[in-house]
């Protein structure tokens, strides 16, 4: 008994000595992960929330003295004339880009189920806009934007009764929708082969049992597909959100977020504090306002969400 | 020799990575080079003659387009034969160069030698990391005033350039002879003449004037030359240059498209022919000969009235030396001597249509390139833009270039646009 005992005492003393020994070396494969993301995104966020609140300009780079100046950075910030339009471009864009990218994807997947010839070909084709290079498609955008010159102009005036064509580029509120339009066009891809990715994953069996009982292609898709492509709908429309919040090349090779900041947003505006005007402090304090916004929106539509049930 | 031309050819001493350590002190070791960051540079800024120069430099410019990154090659493949300095070269586009200095700054890991836009010299000199150039006996004299103003900070010289530039009017002969015109000298007849070649698709005028520092630097000519003043927006001549700018718009000769045109797609409709006249710069010359399609001539910007002489700004590089240490900064130096001698910065000049800053080499350079004489002439009396206002400029250029844009575009009249860029500045 007593022996049986010991061994047990002795295997459970084993047991956890294992387990102390398993649980560090997780631990030590943690570590560097943990070490990854303390020093790539941690350590930059601290930075950037610091500089937030520092005068911080050229000569602090140098000399490291960059004075703390408390909220002095975002009242800059806040009142300028800009603050308010950039709130704006940035929601209008978001929202534009993406209710229309997903629409459009969705689409062009339900679409591509269907087999037909040629239709890996184009799909593959429709990956385009995605593989290249975002300075690259920029910069064909603003030529074919051309007021005069542009192809999408000349396109226009094709039609019957349309004479002058749009001010693309060149008035605020158009500017605004070119860049959308671009960025539609950019972010269609992605939608598509996630979405569509989505569509393979459910069994068309339900689809033939539906047909069967005779539900209509409309009803299939409202009672079927679409709850049962909740889970990715989801995950693109988070993902959508996060990328295009921060979008900045597509703006920056059209517009520079002219003409007179008629499409400047968040990105941009940083971008304008820190590296045109060197004004790093309230460059700093921009992006931290989009990091929470970013939060927050990505938050409250999570929240949403769990309200509305758990997706799978 | 010069090791590398173009990519990230760096010099610092690479941390050794010993992989067989694990993950994780790759992560701690990147963590502590991350927190180095605020370290102040070693460097002295002291008398260097008396130190032994260093055998080898790091150099950074802004000349990423092969015509002009082989001229500049071969300068410092000369500079460095002649001086035995061995030079490892990195270029970066003009957007990624301050940056990329700043960066080393903080880091301790500027490069010894760096050729910036003459706008940034002052910013940079104000930050205390570049030495100053008087302690090396650099020859001075003779030196066009502007850029030495441009490079001034404090009664203090903080750089030398190699090649300068500015603007002035380029015009199509063929379109001037088939109108029966000739190029304008006065406003007035700017307008006119932009107005006559204005025909079917075809603009009279361009200039460029995108939402950046180019938008601020072709309309100086238009604003100095009317006696406009940067820290007066409101003044009537500042409004009556924006309005004279805009009337181009106005009366349909030249393109609403502009404030979405940098200089490189100004040539390009020009190339194309479908702007008449252009503002630009003699960097783009060697494009339009390539292009082979135009027939063109370049006179000084016209003036509000007759027998003025044009206000235009001052362009180009400027090598500035970096506090890296006596050794480093004197080797940087004796390069920068080597480029900025008569036969190096003729080489370079022309290579590169460029103007010598030297008013002698100048005048030897347009005998072998005589289109380049319009922009020998003006550039003497060229104003440099941070002059009086160094590290300001940035954020006042910013303002008058959405003021530019906000009146080109009708978004505004040009006195409430010039209002509102007033105001933002403060």
């Amino acid at each position: 008994m007593s022996t049986i005992d010991r061994t047990g005492v002795r295997e459970r003393g084993m047991r956890s000595r294992t387990h102390r020994r398993e649980y560090l070396v997780g631990i030590a494969f943690g570590v560097p992960a943990a070490v990854y993301v303390v020093a790539f995104f941690g350590y930059p966020l601290f930075y950037n929330v610091l500089m937030g609140f520092q005068n911080y300009t050229p000569r602090s780079f140098y000399t490291g003295e960059a004075p703390f100046v408390g909220l002095a950075n975002y009242q800059t910030v806040i009142s300028s004339p800009t603050f308010w339009p950039a709130i704006w471009h940035t929601a209008v864009f978001t929202v534009g880009s993406i209710a229309f990218q997903f629409a459009i994807g969705l689409g062009l997947a339900l679409y591509f189920t269907r087999r037909f010839p040629l239709s890996g070909l184009l799909r593959a084709m429709l990956l385009l806009p995605w593989l290249l290079p975002l300075i690259v498609s920029s910069a064909i955008w603003r030529w074919m934007y051309d007021k005069d010159y542009g192809v999408v102009n000349a396109l226009l005036k094709l039609i019957p009764g349309v004479d002058a064509g749009v001010p693309w580029l060149t008035q605020g509120n158009w500017a605004l929708v070119a860049i959308i339009i671009a960025n539609i066009w950019i972010g269609i891809p992605f939608n598509m082969v996630l979405l569509h990715g989505g569509l393979q994953s459910i069994s068309a069996d339900i689809y033939e049992a539906a047909k069967l009982d005779g539900a209509g292609a409309w009803q299939r898709f409202r009672y079927m597909t679409w709850p049962l492509l909740k889970p990715v709908t989801l995950v693109v429309l988070m993902l959508g959100l996060v990328y295009t919040i921060k979008v900045f090349d597509v703006i920056m090779g059209l517009t520079g977020g002219g003409p007179a900041n008629q499409t400047q947003t968040l990105t941009t505006w940083s971008y304008q504090y820190s590296f045109q005007l060197f004004k790093f402090g309230p460059g700093a304090a921009v992006s931290n306002l989009l990091i929470i916004i970013a939060t927050v929106v990505g938050l409250l539509y999570l929240r949403s969400l769990r309200r509305s049930g758990d997706p799978r | 020799m010069t090791t590398g031309t173009h990519g990230n050819t760096r010099t610092t001493p690479r941390r050794p990575r010993r992989l067989a350590l694990g993950a994780g002190i790759l992560g701690m070791s990147l963590v502590v080079s991350a927190c180095s960051g605020t370290t102040p540079g070693t460097g002295s800024s002291g008398p260097a003659a008396s130190v032994a120069p260093a055998s080898s430099i790091t150099e950074i410019d802004y000349f990423t387009d092969a015509t002009s990154s082989d001229a500049f090659k071969k300068v410092l493949d000369t500079c460095s034969t002649q001086t035995g300095v061995t030079i490892q070269r990195q270029s970066l586009p003009l957007k990624e160069l301050l940056p990329k200095v700043l960066q080393g700054a903080s880091s301790g890991t500027m490069p010894d030698l760096a050729f910036v836009d003459n706008v940034n010299v002052q910013q940079l000199a104000e930050t205390g990391a570049l030495s100053p150039i008087d302690d090396y006996g650099f020859d001075l004299s003779g030196y066009v005033k502007g850029i030495v103003d441009a490079t001034t900070l404090n009664g203090k010289n903080y750089g030398v350039s190699p090649a300068i530039n500015t603007l002035a009017l380029f015009y199509n002969k063929k379109m001037f002879a088939d109108a029966g015109l000739t190029p304008p000298t006065t406003w007035d007849e700017l307008t006119k003449d932009a107005k006559a070649l204005t025909s079917g698709s075809r603009y009279g005028f361009a200039v460029s004037a995108p939402a950046s520092e180019e938008g601020t630097w072709q309309f100086l000519p238009f604003f100095w030359s009317n006696g406009g003043d940067l820290t007066k927006l409101t003044a009537a001549p500042s409004v009556d240059a924006l309005t004279y700018l805009t009337s181009f718009v106005k009366d349909g000769s030249m393109s609403q498209s502009v404030v979405n045109w940098a200089q490189a797609d100004v040539a390009d409709q020009f190339i194309a022919g479908n702007a008449a006249m252009m503002i630009n710069g003699p960097w783009n010359i060697s494009k339009i000969d390539k292009s082979g399609k135009v027939d063109y001539g370049i006179v000084p910007i016209p003036t509000p009235k007759a027998g003025q002489d044009p206000v235009v700004p001052l362009g180009g590089e400027v090598g500035v030396i970096p506090a890296t240490g006596a050794p480093t900064q004197a080797a940087a130096a004796e390069v920068l001597k080597c480029m900025t001698a008569d036969a190096q910065m003729l080489k370079w000049a022309e290579g590169n249509t460029r103007i010598a800053p030297r008013a002698s080499t100048a005048a030897e350079e347009i005998k072998a390139m005589p289109v380049l004489a319009p922009f020998a002439t003006t550039v003497l009396t060229a104003r440099a833009r941070t002059t009086g206002l160094g590290a300001k400029y940035p954020v006042i250029s910013q303002a008058l270039w959405t003021a530019i844009q906000s009146a080109l575009t009708g978004a505004q009249s040009p006195e409430a646009a010039l209002q509102a860029a007033q105001k933002s500045v403060g």
